[in-house]
């Protein structure tokens, strides 16, 4: 194919993606320097109230919004350096919580909390969503044909419903004396509040990401067994090698690579987690990074959105995107000079 | 592989089958759940034993519940109107359609479909049972409490429909055009082994792995002043892309980009190249070889990509709620106003039954496209 049909063909989706994606990006990286603030202005007022024998005046210097030509308010949008980030991090504070040994309170800072919740989500909940799905790719592989269809309509309801009625419907289960809620409580014989504090509604979001996760991992997993060297796996049988140690050394090696391409999609999108935080109207307890951006895009009670100060979450919260994924695309280049 | 070396011992059949019947139950508990819930009033909704929220007395008990003849009745009808979508209607769909319009063929019989379905299940159904009831004696009495009084409040009276109609507005464009922009673009990289090609693959991986918000942060600031700095072009009708559905569907078709050109790279990989150059040899230039050799052949990859646009685009929460305003919200950041305000039970029942209404469409897509979204799923990750 020439460079210029294949340009010809590539250029529609390329143009959507520097306009919507590269742009956007470049804009929220100098969005994040400056700070658009309505302009003040300082203005000497006199109040007077009624006295005798003279009233009483007080001259005081107020600052006001400046109104334009047509009677909006006045912007003006200044650079600030850092400040934006230095206001998300406050490391100051940090260091001195640092200091002081006081390490649980960093934890204060918004950002810190949706940095250790972020963090927490995608790394405890990767391995189990990885063993789940296996675990049910195996146990379907094992089970009869006439089976295996409506197993994996099943499966795959909870995949694709959309993320925020998913959490929504576990949320209902729990909330109040919700159905599990008393279930629990009569097992364990005493009253349960399950979003009353953080933990267990943490409890809640990584079972929940589990569920929504785990059919995804189970079909490609299940579409990998089909391909297992049979033959691979009678030698191994001749060999004596029992059900475990197959499993071990024939089975896994063979879904090797499928085992990191969901690692590496899981990865990807639990560091985004932020419907639970919606569905669970978790946001007093636990938020999420993802979430710490949403909430600065959305007006406050005056109507102003903090877009600096959302910019440099969002360009905080792109780092580790870029740490995740450094590795994928070095293997990546490698195997395609490898192919050439 | 009927070699007895391979049987299993009776305790690991039992063991993986017990473990498949957990999961299947876990899988469907909190939808099939919802969907109780959500034809019972309040008080049987949130009871605190399993049987009854399932038999709903409290619902039973203000006249409103489903007779043995309702139960048996209707859902033979429901069942034969299902069984005959899948066995009878396709049949009729070939037989009337001319050929190569089979795709308009079936989008019409799917909506036909769905009035007959609508007509006879909502509309025809209740009145005759409702007759039969009153003459049928002991049959006719109530025995599982179910009243769809929210999903009539959520639906006609909190004016759900409109949300519904942006959201299908919303979804079909998003559809439509990213499927069109990424045929194009994943047939090239398909047939491309350049470096360039390599790269925009790449770019388009870190692209998808942005979270959204980096994006949207991006957009609000921009799309709130746009009748500003579109001023120039547009003069006096510069519109404000704030709130406006186009504007939305651009940002996500942008966003569903990377996922869609990836995949349907890789469906394009799966056609042999061969058939690109026996069309060029006779004669037809690459964009005659790709509409009138390759995408005839390509049907599969592009519903299979299609159902994950619509995914996207339908699940989407994050990008809908803070581009559009409330007059054209879509379906699921409209819940969001239902369970912020849910002050008393009977909004967080209708929260539910608007929670279920926007999973139904779900449901019927998983029916009917198991087999695509399991081979869409598959294709990125076994091909490479």
């Amino acid at each position: 194919m020439k460079p210029r049909v294949f340009a010809a063909f590539v250029a529609p989706s390329l143009l959507m993606m520097l306009i919507f994606i590269a742009a956007p990006l470049v804009s929220v990286f100098g969005q994040s320097f400056y700070v658009t603030q309505p302009v003040y202005e300082q203005v000497e007022v006199e109040t007077c109230t009624p006295g005798f024998p003279t009233a009483n005046c007080v001259t005081e210097t107020k600052s006001q919004p400046v109104f334009d030509a047509e009677g909006r308010i006045e912007t003006r949008t200044i650079f600030v350096g850092l400040d934006s980030y230095r206001n998300l991090l406050q490391l100051d504070r940090v260091g001195g919580y640092l200091a002081s040994g006081d390490w649980g309170a960093i934890l204060n800072v918004d950002f810190w909390a949706a940095l250790r919740f972020t963090l927490m989500f995608t790394l405890i909940t990767l391995p189990i969503v990885l063993v789940l799905g296996l675990t049910i790719a195996l146990a379907v592989n094992n089970a009869v044909k006439a089976i295996r269809g409506p197993v994996i309509f099943m499966s795959l309801l909870p995949f694709i419903i959309t993320p925020v009625i998913g959490a929504l419907s576990i949320r209902w289960l729990f909330i109040g004396d919700g159905i599990l809620t008393v279930a629990l409580e009569q097992l364990l014989d005493r009253d349960i509040a399950m979003f009353a504090q953080g933990w267990t509604i943490e409890l809640m979001m990584y079972f929940y990401r589990v569920w929504h996760v785990a059919p995804f991992a189970f079909v490609i997993f299940y579409a990998g067994l089909q391909t297992v060297n049979q033959d691979t796996l009678e030698s191994a049988i001749v060999d004596g090698a029992n059900r475990w140690q197959r499993l071990k050394f024939v089975v896994i090696p063979h879904l090797g690579p499928l085992i990191t391409f969901v690692a590496l999609i899981h990865l990807m999108d639990a560091y985004r987690v932020f419907e639970e935080i919606v569905g669970f109207s978790s946001q007093s307890h636990v938020i999420s990074l993802q979430w710490l951006t949403y909430d600065f895009l959305q007006p406050d009670d005056a109507g102003n959105r903090a877009i600096s100060r959302a910019s440099a979450s969002a360009m905080l919260t792109m780092i580790g995107i870029v740490i995740l994924l450094i590795a994928p695309v070095r293997r990546a280049w490698r195997e395609h000079k490898g192919v050439r | 592989m009927a070699t007895n070396t391979l049987r299993q011992p009776l305790s690991l059949r039992l063991a993986s089958g017990t473990f498949l019947a957990v999961w299947c139950l876990l899988a469907i508990f909190p939808i099939a759940w919802i969907a109780v819930m959500s034809i019972k009033t309040p008080v049987d909704a949130f009871a605190g034993s399993f049987v009854a929220v399932l038999t709903g007395p409290a619902t039973r008990a203000g006249g409103q519940g489903l007779s043995v003849l309702d139960l048996v009745l209707g859902g033979a009808v429901v069942i034969a109107l299902t069984r005959w979508a899948f066995t009878g209607l396709p049949g009729i769909v070939r037989r009337a359609t001319p050929a190569g319009w089979i795709a308009l063929g079936w989008i019409v019989a799917a909506l036909l479909y769905l009035a007959l379905f609508g007509l006879v299940v909502l509309g025809v159904l209740p009145q005759l049972l409702d007759a039969l009831d009153a003459v049928a004696g002991p049959l006719g009495v109530p025995v599982i409490g179910a009243t769809f009084e929210h999903y009539y409040a959520v639906w006609v009276e909190n004016a759900f429909w409109r949300n519904f109609v942006n959201s299908l507005i919303v979804t079909a464009g998003v559809v439509t055009v990213s499927l069109f922009v990424g045929t194009l673009a994943g047939y090239a990289l398909a047939r491309s082994p350049s470096n360039l090609a390599f790269w925009l693959l790449i770019a388009a991986l870190i692209f998808r792995a942005l979270p959204h918000s980096v994006l949207v942060a991006g957009y609000l600031p921009v799309f709130i002043n746009s009748s500003d700095w579109l001023a120039p072009i547009f003069g006096e009708a510069a519109p404000t892309l704030y709130g406006k559905p186009y504007a939305v569907i651009a940002v996500l078709v942008a966003i569903n980009q990377p996922f869609t050109i990836w995949m349907l790279r890789s469906f394009f990989q799966n056609i042999p190249t061969e058939l690109d150059e026996a069309a060029r040899v006779d004669g037809c230039t690459h964009f005659q070889a790709f509409r009138q050799v390759i995408m005839p052949v390509m049907w599969p990859g592009v519903i299979t990509t299609g159902l994950f646009s619509f995914l996207l685009a339908y699940n989407d929460f994050l990008v809908t709620s803070l581009l559009l305003d409330a007059q054209n919200q879509t379906m699921v950041p409209a819940i969001a106003s239902y369970f912020n305000r849910e002050t008393t039970t009977t909004d967080q029942v209708e929260a539910i039954a608007a929670a279920v209404s926007i999973t139904a469409p779900l449901f019927i897509l998983v029916m009917v496209f198991q087999r695509q979204i399991v081979s869409g799923l598959t294709a990125g990750a076994v091909k490479g």
